[in-house]
């Protein structure tokens, strides 16, 4: 086992959680996911743009919840049992983002990895670190950390997103 | 072999810095005239542990200012130079001195080095003077210190004829030397150690230092004898008294642990309130027999976890002495710079509160006990002039009331001049009318750029301070009051919670959510009747005992759905802020709580019109109120354009 994981170290294999947003595949680095939950009632914030669902309380710490479902114009969001919410460690945040399923975790090598596109996915190719095929299934690869310290999320305030970026 | 020294600083600096404060506080309390000599060993003790690490850590500039002070510091514990007030100021100056080196050395900065030479050079001067003046009486107190009666000033009184004679001073020098080495040995209490000399032992030493002429010797001895039996008994007597407390410190244990530790376990044992009461919530729907046994454990469990609460909490409390302390330097050094005189009374030194608040408190209270010697009580011919005692008094006193924390500075000088503020605020553009209430025109002081003080001097007056006064007592969650009654004098009362980890709130429900309002702001709650409500323009006001008040409804400013709209349906409860007094609409109060504050901005951002969150006890989030934020939020729109 512990063989294994040098060899793949060695072939700078890296491991990445996959998830669907409407019928898109993505993946994101499975290094800053804290933890996988189903999808909760939380909080309401005031003031705060409709894709923050609110707060909910991770074993004491107050998390925000981000829908990115809403954030990219995905049409009829719906929370049910199977709804998952992935808990991201992130500039030492914890922050929460609701899709609509988990599916895998992928290992890739770096030459798997071919550039993005700049058009006909959900994301803005600002947030993309490429693409990569896994059994015949593009998946799209996130840089989470890029999106949420943006600005783009209103999650920061606008000073500390400066400092951030 | 390597050890890295870097992680042994840290904690000689804290324990330096600890030291100095003790110094600093024992000088004060030091009495010129007949200085406790505890209490100078104390401050030896003190100089010398700060010399012993600065020297392993090679803190060069500490040990070698250090040193000189202990030597200075070592005559004055051994009585062979009497203390005099200029004596006690060189040795605060340096005590600030040494602070502001070690700070040098904490930050890694330039040390500030003609500083240190002149101060260096200002003791070496007093240590010179006193070489002087000591050489007479150093035959005294060899005298002395053979007896080792330490409280023995009449004897030297009684002996002080040896200006006449300096050889016999020159002859007897080597003994004290003796004597001091062996006292440095025992480090400090090394003068009860010893036994007193029986009185036969004394007189004899007292008669072989005299030159006098013979008759006089005789009468003198005979006195001396009796003083000197009289301090032997004192000195065993205050040997058996002073050793007492010095072993009661000893047993007194105390550790030191890092703060995250302690806020790590307040906040899981906030975890532990809360699973609790989910426990008992999933308790109440268990029936019959096991639900009975699980009830018990329940309410068992549930005392336990308020002690455990209580004792996490009681870890981060502080007696408030801890800034109060302070204080008695800043008034003696400003009131002798302004040349007023004044006394201060520190009341409820022990009352404790959050360590993070005793931090925070310190720049408002300096600049509020500063205000309060500058503009507050008066020169002393002014004083006398309007029939007052010419020693003004500046009172700091702390209490606790129910659930906050009420610190208030008070003195008894000209009291705030309403005329004066209503002028300044009329000048710098403020909204303000003749016939404000007392407490209003108050308020105004509190704004930026605000200061009536005719002068500017380099104490206050700058009108930069009131504000950030109160923005930092609003950062600590407390609230400032004032009350002044011109001639009598004025009073600030700074209302503080217990502790920043956990408020006092009552729960009140709007539509679907849970908000918690800290009960520091509550006044009252009523549910208000049609005719008391009144619109004028887009404001809803609230007619209350012969005053309006601006109500602000929860459900719209934080939008929520479903919530009562109404507010003859609803419950409406009138807040004080520091700002601003107004009422809140919700749809009920759900209860009075004692809630864990939760941060919103270690995750997220800041919420306007809300200080933090909490958990409740099914586990969900609900928002705190911050009736400041909230009053910023309502206030009305042509200030804020008058102001931008």
């Amino acid at each position: 086992m512990s063989n294994g994981r040098d060899h793949m170290q060695a072939k700078d294999v890296q491991e990445y959680l996959s998830f669907i947003l409407s019928d898109e595949h993505y993946a994101l680095d499975i290094t800053s996911v804290k933890e996988i939950r189903g999808y909760e009632k939380v909080t309401p914030i005031a003031n705060a743009p409709a894709f923050i669902k609110g707060v909910l309380n991770l074993r004491g710490d107050i998390v925000p919840i981000i829908d990115l479902r809403i954030k990219f114009n995905i049409p009829n969001p719906t929370y049910n049992e199977f709804t998952i919410v992935i808990m991201l460690h992130v500039h030492n945040r914890v922050i929460g983002i609701v899709v609509d399923g988990v599916s895998d975790v992928v290992r890739l090598t770096e030459d798997e990895v071919r550039p993005p596109p700049d058009f006909g996915v959900i994301f803005d190719s600002r947030f993309l670190k490429g693409l990569a095929t896994v059994d015949d299934r593009m998946i799209i690869l996130v840089n989470i950390e890029q999106l949420i310290s943006s600005g783009e999320l209103g999650l920061v305030d606008k000073t500390l997103a400066k400092e951030e970026v | 072999m390597s050890i890295d020294i870097e992680q042994f600083h840290a904690v000689f600096f804290d324990e330096s810095q600890e030291h100095l404060d003790d110094m600093e506080q024992l000088l004060m309390e030091l009495d010129v005239e007949d200085p406790d000599l505890e209490q100078l060993n104390s401050i030896f003790r003190a100089a010398h542990s700060i010399k012993g690490g600065s020297g392993i850590f090679g803190f060069d500039a500490l040990t070698g200012l250090t040193h000189v002070m202990e030597n200075l510091l070592d005559k004055a514990r051994k009585q062979t130079i009497s203390l005099s007030v200029p004596t006690v100021d060189l040795f605060l100056e340096t005590v600030d001195l040494l602070k502001t080196i070690l700070d040098a050395y904490k930050t890694e900065s330039d040390l500030p080095t003609s500083e240190i030479e002149s101060g260096v050079a200002a003791l070496e001067k007093a240590l010179a003077e006193a070489d002087g003046q000591a050489a007479p009486s150093e035959g005294v107190a060899q005298d002395e210190a053979q007896t080792e009666s330490a409280s023995a000033d009449d004897d030297i009184d009684g002996f002080g004829f040896f200006d006449d004679e300096p050889e016999a001073a020159t002859e007897a020098q080597p003994a004290p030397t003796e004597a001091a080495s062996k006292n440095d040995d025992i480090d400090g209490f090394g003068f009860f150690d010893d036994e007193p000399a029986p009185p036969a032992t004394a007189e004899e030493k007292a008669g072989y230092g005299f030159f006098k002429p013979l008759e006089a010797v005789n009468e003198d001895a005979k006195a001396a004898q009796e003083d000197a039996a009289k301090a032997a008994e004192k000195a065993k007597a205050k040997a058996a008294k002073t050793k007492k407390p010095a072993a009661k410190q000893a047993e007194a244990s105390s550790i030191r642990v890092d703060t995250l530790k302690i806020d790590a376990m307040v906040n899981l044992v906030g975890e532990l309130v809360i699973t609790q009461s989910m426990l008992s919530m999933i308790g109440d729907e268990v029936s019959g027999a096991v639900g009975q046994k699980l009830q018990t454990a329940i309410v068992e469990l549930q005392r336990n976890t308020r002690e455990i609460q209580e004792s996490a909490m009681s870890m981060r409390m502080l007696p408030v002495n801890m800034t109060f302390n302070r204080f008695p330097r800043v008034v003696r050094d400003l009131s002798s710079k302004l040349g007023k005189q004044v006394d201060l009374i520190i009341e409820g030194g022990n009352t404790e509160i959050d360590k993070s608040m005793i931090e925070k408190l310190v720049d408002p209270l300096t600049h509020l006990v500063r205000n309060s010697i500058d503009h507050g009580v008066e020169k002393p011919d002014v004083r006398k002039a309007s029939g007052k005692l010419e020693k003004g008094t500046v009172i700091l006193r702390a209490a606790q009331r129910g659930s906050s924390i009420v610190i208030s500075i008070i003195d008894d000088g000209a009291g705030l001049s309403r005329e004066r503020i209503l002028a300044k605020a009329t000048e710098n553009g403020l909204p303000v009318s003749p016939d404000m209430p007392d407490s209003e025109v108050w308020l105004l002081i509190f704004q930026p750029g605000f200061s009536t003080a005719a002068e500017v001097t380099d104490v206050s007056g700058r009108g930069v301070g009131m504000d950030v006064v109160r923005r930092n007592i609003e950062a600590i969650g407390g609230r400032i009051e004032i009350e002044s009654t011109k001639g009598y004098g004025s009073a600030f009362h700074i209302h503080l919670p217990l502790t920043l980890a956990i408020v006092d709130g009552i729960c009140a429900a709007v539509g679907n959510q849970t908000f918690v309002i800290p009960l520091v702001n509550i006044i009252e709650s009523l549910q208000p009747l049609p005719e008391q409500l009144k619109l004028i323009g887009n404001e809803n006001l609230l007619w209350i005992r012969e005053q309006y008040w601006p109500l602000i409804a929860i459900h719209e400013m934080m939008h929520v759905d479903d919530a009562i709209d109404n507010p003859t349906e609803g419950i409406v409860v009138l807040l004080e802020s520091s700002k601003r007094r107004f009422a809140i609409q919700v749809d009920a109060l759900l209860g009075q709580q004692q809630v864990v504050i939760k941060s919103l901005e270690q995750h997220y951002r800041k919420v306007p019109g809300i200080s933090g969150a909490t958990i409740m006890g099914d586990g969900r989030v609900a928002m705190i109120l911050d009736a400041d934020a909230i009053a910023d939020l309502c206030r009305p729109v042509y200030e804020e354009e008058k102001a931008s």
